[in-house]
């Protein structure tokens, strides 16, 4: 996001204001606002379970029961999903992020990543057997 | 317009300084700029020139279009009735284009929407939300807030009527609030600013009269730079920067100065400046600094949907709404577009014309069966929406103004809300008001305000706007929350580019893709202003316009 880091001039308002004024809020935002995680911090997230995760992050698009939504365009269910079998697919998704989907992998871990695929993958009559660690994360990270 | 002119050291903006780097000229002074075009080219340029420079200094929006050339007959199919859709629809149809404008809401403006008593809209998951404000407040979801350079937005609100009022970025008397700092008490901006400003003036003077400078200055710009910071930081003819009627005058006075015998003011105590450094609060003591933040800014009266309501009076016979596109296929000569009811996803209807311009935005239109090159496919697959979550609280009176002199501007917070909006209009009346209760982007709270139900998104603002303001719990009435991510129709906020996919796609989506141009704010370089759509619709029509005019 930091503009100072890249060789190129950026004048997108919001990477400048974000930039600069998020900083302070770093060391000062993260005072108790809630048990399991949400709302504790202005740049990442801080929630470590899968589900928690799901419930407070993906479930705004993907929806509660992981069934996605409809409207002018749609949020895929990733429920019964067929395209989560490859667990390296689920990673990079949620890491790279994919056409309009943002990319997470600034905002989670490797340890949060591999808890919400491995939640997604064993849930919403999705039954994988196999399950992905931090370190298979990192490696898959570009 | 010349880099040199533009490159000014002052300006201590990331992109400036790498332009300042990188040319090596020195600066040219306007005035000798003017002089050279003036004996150059004679003094019509000359006057073009400073016309420009003076009137459109900063924008690239050179006033109302001049489309020039028959289009003999030619029809164009717009997508979308956004800003970047009326605008086409407008400047074409005035020219003599057969327009028809699709539009999958029931409504024109896309997000420049305001939500009143009375509305209702349903997000992604079903869950549907009546504005229960009452009849003449209202809330703007979207954009809030319209820059004084933002040239072709406030020239398309001049030229139709849109009245416009001021926008307050800065309030001196509205809070800077920080959770672990000050006892988790608000403070005032006028206090946290004057204070800032007058310890580090006075530590910046001690520093020049003891000659501790790195850089040692000469003994007159010693002077001089010792006479600013004093004037700058209200410091006492000692350098102090202490409680006095000097620092009153810019923190304000612990009793203001009034009339008759008890009249006398009481200074008031500046803060401790270590505990302004601490509290962090400074991280936003520059925001009203920022190009796009100054004054004067601009909203319209009654709602940021008066600019989309003053574009339908003119071509809303045009539109055509709940229109839901599901395919657009062109060959040689047409463009063919499919939509469906959006409310039933019935009738497949297909509208065929000569030119397509697509505001569709590209959340939505990366979903959408397209006859497109790989290039422009590639860059519109290529940019994710960006996270926001807005939330508008009713309150049974404005305390905000009525218990503490707050009229208008905004109150920044390390809460997860971020921000409180306070209305810039109707000051002092005496009913009921409506706050900006969240604004929150590109951050984990903007997702998790999102991910929560909408009546719980309220419920949460009002327990944090209560840590601020504790009248909330009491003078609360009802609440309206928009996640971006839900809305049916964007899929987010705002197109998200990076440096990487800028220079690897904008172009392509810029470019014409057969007889299909994009536009909308995704294709401008400032993203999330309504000035980048307009800026963006302009130049597509243009160059759509130049090819018809060829062909």
């Amino acid at each position: 996001m930091s503009p100072e880091k890249r060789g190129k001039p950026v004048v997108a308002w919001r990477s400048i204001p974000l930039a600069i004024f998020l900083t302070g809020a770093i060391t000062s935002g993260t005072g108790a606002q809630s048990s399991d995680g949400s709302f504790m911090s202005p740049l990442r997230f801080i929630q470590r379970d899968g589900e928690v995760i799901y419930r407070t992050v993906c479930q705004g698009c993907h929806m509660s029961a992981a069934q996605g939504a409809v409207g002018a365009g749609e949020y895929p269910a990733l429920a019964n999903d067929p395209k989560l079998a490859a667990v390296g697919y689920s990673v990079l998704v949620v890491v790279n992020g994919s056409k309009d989907m943002p990319p997470f992998g600034t905002l989670l871990d490797d340890g949060q990543v591999a808890a919400v695929v491995n939640y997604v993958r064993s849930h919403f009559g999705n039954s994988y057997p196999d399950t992905v660690s931090p370190a298979e994360v990192r490696s898959a990270r570009p | 317009m010349d880099e040199t002119v533009t490159v000014r050291p002052d300006l201590s903006y990331a992109g400036w300084r790498e332009t300042a780097a990188t040319h090596r000229t020195a600066p040219m002074s306007r005035r000798h700029l003017l002089a050279m075009i003036g004996t150059a080219a004679g003094s019509s340029a000359m006057y073009q020139a400073m016309s420009t420079l003076g009137l459109a200094a900063g924008s690239t929006y050179q006033g109302p279009i001049r489309l020039e050339g028959d289009p003999k007959g030619a029809s164009v199919l717009i997508l979308g009735a956004g800003v970047a859709g009326l605008v086409a629809a407008l400047e074409l149809h005035k020219i003599g284009y057969k327009v028809q404008v699709l539009e999958y809401n029931d409504r024109a403006g896309g997000r420049c929407w305001s939500l009143r008593g009375g509305d209702r809209f349903t997000e992604l998951g079903g869950f549907e939300q009546t504005c229960d404000f009452d009849k003449d407040l209202y809330f703007n979801p979207g954009p809030w807030r319209i820059p004084y350079h933002h040239c072709g937005i406030l020239d398309y609100c001049k030229r139709l009527g849109v009245n416009l009022e001021p926008f307050i970025q800065v309030n001196y008397n509205a809070y800077l609030h920080a959770r672990n700092a000050f006892g988790g008490k608000p403070q005032r901006l006028r206090h946290i600013l004057s204070d800032f400003h007058g310890s580090v003036a006075e530590l910046l003077a001690k520093a020049v009269n003891q000659d501790k400078l790195d850089q040692p200055v000469t003994a007159e710009d010693k002077e001089l730079l010792l006479t600013a910071l004093r004037q700058w930081g209200a410091l006492d003819a000692n350098y102090k920067y202490k409680s006095g009627v000097l620092s009153s005058d810019r923190r304000g006075y612990e009793r203001d100065p009034g009339g008759g015998l008890s009249g006398e003011g009481v200074p008031s105590e500046p803060l401790l400046f270590a505990e302004i450094l601490r509290s962090r609060v400074w991280y936003r003591l520059a925001l009203g600094q920022i190009y796009d933040f100054q004054s004067t800014i601009f909203q319209p009266v009654g709602g940021m949907d008066m600019i989309a309501r003053a574009f339908v009076r003119e071509i809303g016979n045009l539109i055509h709404y709940n229109t839901k596109v599901i395919a657009i296929k062109q060959d040689d000569n047409h463009v063919m577009v499919t939509y469906v009811d959006a409310r039933t996803g019935a009738l497949p209807t297909t509208a065929t014309a000569d030119w397509c311009l697509c505001t569709i935005p590209l959340s939505v239109l990366d979903q959408i069966d397209l006859d497109l090159g790989k290039p422009m496919m590639d860059a519109i697959n290529a940019v994710p929406y960006g996270a926001a979550a807005k939330i508008g609280l009713q309150f049974k009176r404005r305390f905000w103004e009525e218990d503490e002199q707050i009229y208008g501007g905004i109150t920044y917070t390390d809460l997860p809300i971020w921000q409180l909006g306070y209305p810039n209009t109707s000051y002092g009346s005496s009913g009921k008001g409506v706050l900006l209760g969240a604004y929150v982007f590109d951050s984990p709270y903007a997702y998790e305000f999102t991910a929560l139900p909408p009546e719980d998104r309220v419920k949460k603002a009002v327990e944090y706007g209560a840590q601020i303001h504790p009248q909330c719990k009491t003078e609360y009435e009802n609440g309206i929350a928009v996640g971006w991510h839900r809305i049916p129709w964007v899929l987010g906020c705002f197109g998200r580019w990076t440096e990487e996919t800028r220079e690897q796609h904008y172009e392509n989506l810029c470019a014409i893709d057969g007889r299909i141009a994009l536009a909308g704010e995704h294709v401008s370089h400032i993203p999330a202003w309504q000035e980048g759509a307009v800026l963006s619709s302009l130049d597509a029509i243009s160059r759509l316009h130049r090819r018809v005019v060829a062909s």
